[in-house]
């Protein structure tokens, strides 16, 4: 599996370190309930299919990236940095 | 029809013109008094202790699939007894009580073999550590040796005792542990539950979960929809989708995890032998491959097969312990889809619909627990009770952080099991 780093270009997966879901973005604010932190920390849709995760490319750029990845082919779709994806989903609130 | 020897003598004398079906392949009812959705090791061992230990044999197990086909046939099959936290230990003591006992019961040949497990140990504070689980393993009951590194010497000549990482200090032995045959696990239990009457329906896929006000009232299948108050949901790596039906997000991300058998050898590992620091194991079966393995790929998938990166590691691992392995073939190699909880141990319970129960989360080690993991979800099923060997194994545990069962200490948190 190869992972086109937005920053580096492709790279080998040996690079990233593998986070998970990307609902990880998502983190709930100081008034959260109990729920959404059990929901954001351990409950997930664990799709057989298209999922958009959190990697690092650790030994890389270092860059957090959101690769959107079918979980049955490993094939990947896109790869955006995770600051680009969190600043859009701020703006779209 | 009973397995004997005299009987294998009779068949082998006279042709094998006597041997029947092991199961019936009976039509899907429209009602049953329980319904357990997933045909692999542990909705098989479930469904045969429904029958035997609580007397339901009104009862279907329903598969998308073929009997066993999934990670029951997926694995190293490894048996063992050598956890060491409460809660897991005196379930897998359990289980491998069950194993014991295993061939007996069910009249099947399971190959179950005691060959003992040995877990080596590179460090004094490795030693400790395993004197100290060693010690917790005798003292429930089971059996533990801890070995110096001139008796692992004696048993296993051909490691590489002087590595300069890792060095052998010593080792657990844990005689009682074994392997056993993987899909004959599967295959005994199922005709053992359909000699007591329970339905083995194959090719019949669950498309639904009913619920009416909180309580289930029947599955809808591929082969039309079939009604009972109880339902089990045991599907190891596809737990998520099951219990999407039923309206509920699980705890779990799926991961594959990578096994590999190198080609037919004469008879040279006796033990099943686990080197922990390269996160590698092996043991020879009796056809004589190599059955070794490692770590997961370490993102979630459902390919059921991996990538090259955990295949380099686990060769690298293999020829750093036992560099006489490396002139082995490889065969063939596989993957399994691991339903991974955060805390790396599995679930057990009820859920907050009556009648629907969940089991799954076993992680990376589900084939050894095949027999206790049935046992105790058919208590839960038939008496609405957790079984005490599995008490610990509950759904609430994430939410409220109370019991955790991080068995590796690392950490409740998704990727770090």
């Amino acid at each position: 599996m190869r992972i086109e780093c937005p920053i580096c270009g492709e790279r080998d997966r040996r690079e990233f370190y593998y986070q998970g879901a990307a609902v990880m973005l998502a983190r709930p604010g100081d008034a959260a309930t109990e729920a959404e932190w059990q929901s954001y920390l351990h409950l997930r849709e664990n799709p057989a299919g298209r999922t958009d995760e959190l990697w690092q490319h650790e030994a890389g750029c270092r860059a957090w990236v959101v690769v959107t990845r079918d979980t049955t082919t490993h094939v990947i779709a896109t790869v955006r940095l995770a600051t680009d994806v969190a600043q859009t989903r701020e703006a779209t609130g | 029809m009973r397995f004997s020897g005299l009987r294998v003598l009779r068949e082998g004398l006279t042709g094998n013109k006597g041997w029947t079906p092991h199961w019936r392949d009976p039509e899907p009812k429209a009602e049953y008094d329980a319904i357990i959705i997933g045909g692999g090791g542990h909705g098989l061992s479930t469904a045969y202790y429904l029958a035997k230990n609580h007397g339901m044999t009104n009862i279907a197990v329903l598969e998308k699939g073929y009997l066993g086909g999934g990670n029951v046939g997926r694995n190293t099959t490894i048996v063992r007894a050598n956890y060491g936290l409460e809660g897991n230990s005196q379930f897998y003591s359990h289980s491998l009580k069950l194993w014991e006992g295993l061939e007996q019961d069910l009249n099947y040949n399971a190959m179950m073999s005691q060959r003992g497990v040995l877990m080596l140990c590179h460090s004094d504070g490795q030693r400790d550590a395993f004197a100290r689980r060693g010690n917790m393993m005798a003292a429930q009951g089971d059996d533990a040796e801890l070995l110096n590194v001139d008796q692992v010497r004696h048993l296993l000549p051909y490691l590489d005792f002087d590595n300069t990482r890792f060095p052998i200090y010593g080792g657990l032995l844990h005689r009682r542990g074994g392997t056993a045959r993987h899909d004959a696990v599967a295959w005994g239990y199922a005709r053992g539950a359909d000699q007591r009457g329970v339905d083995l329906i194959q090719q019949c896929e669950v498309t639904g979960i009913d619920i009416e006000q909180g309580v289930v009232m029947g599955v809808q299948t591929t082969r039309g929809p079939i009604r009972a108050r109880k339902v089990g949901m045991v599907v190891a790596g596809r737990s998520s989708q099951v219990a999407a039906m039923a309206g509920m997000r699980l705890p779990v991300e799926s991961h594959v995890l990578q096994a590999f058998v190198t080609e037919g050898i004469k008879p040279v590992i006796d033990h099943v032998i686990s080197f922990g620091m390269g996160h590698f194991y092996i043991s020879q079966s009796d056809k004589g491959g190599l059955v070794f393995g490692g770590d997961l790929d370490f993102y979630a998938s459902y390919a059921a097969r991996g990538n090259i990166p955990m295949m380099e590691h686990v060769m690298e691992a293999g020829m750093t312990l036992m560099p006489m392995i490396g002139k082995a073939k490889v065969l063939r190699s596989w993957g399994g889809i691991m339903d991974m909880t955060p805390d790396g141990s599995p679930i057990i319970d009820k859920t907050q619909t009556e009648g629907l129960f969940l089991n799954c989360g076993w992680c990376y080690g589900g084939f050894k627990a095949v027999p206790a993991s049935g046992d105790a979800f058919a208590h839960l099923i038939a008496t609405g009770e957790p079984h005490e060997a599995a008490a610990a194994y509950r759904l609430d545990r994430f939410r409220s952080g109370y019991g955790l069962m991080d068995e590796e200490a690392t950490g409740s948190q998704h990727n770090l099991h």
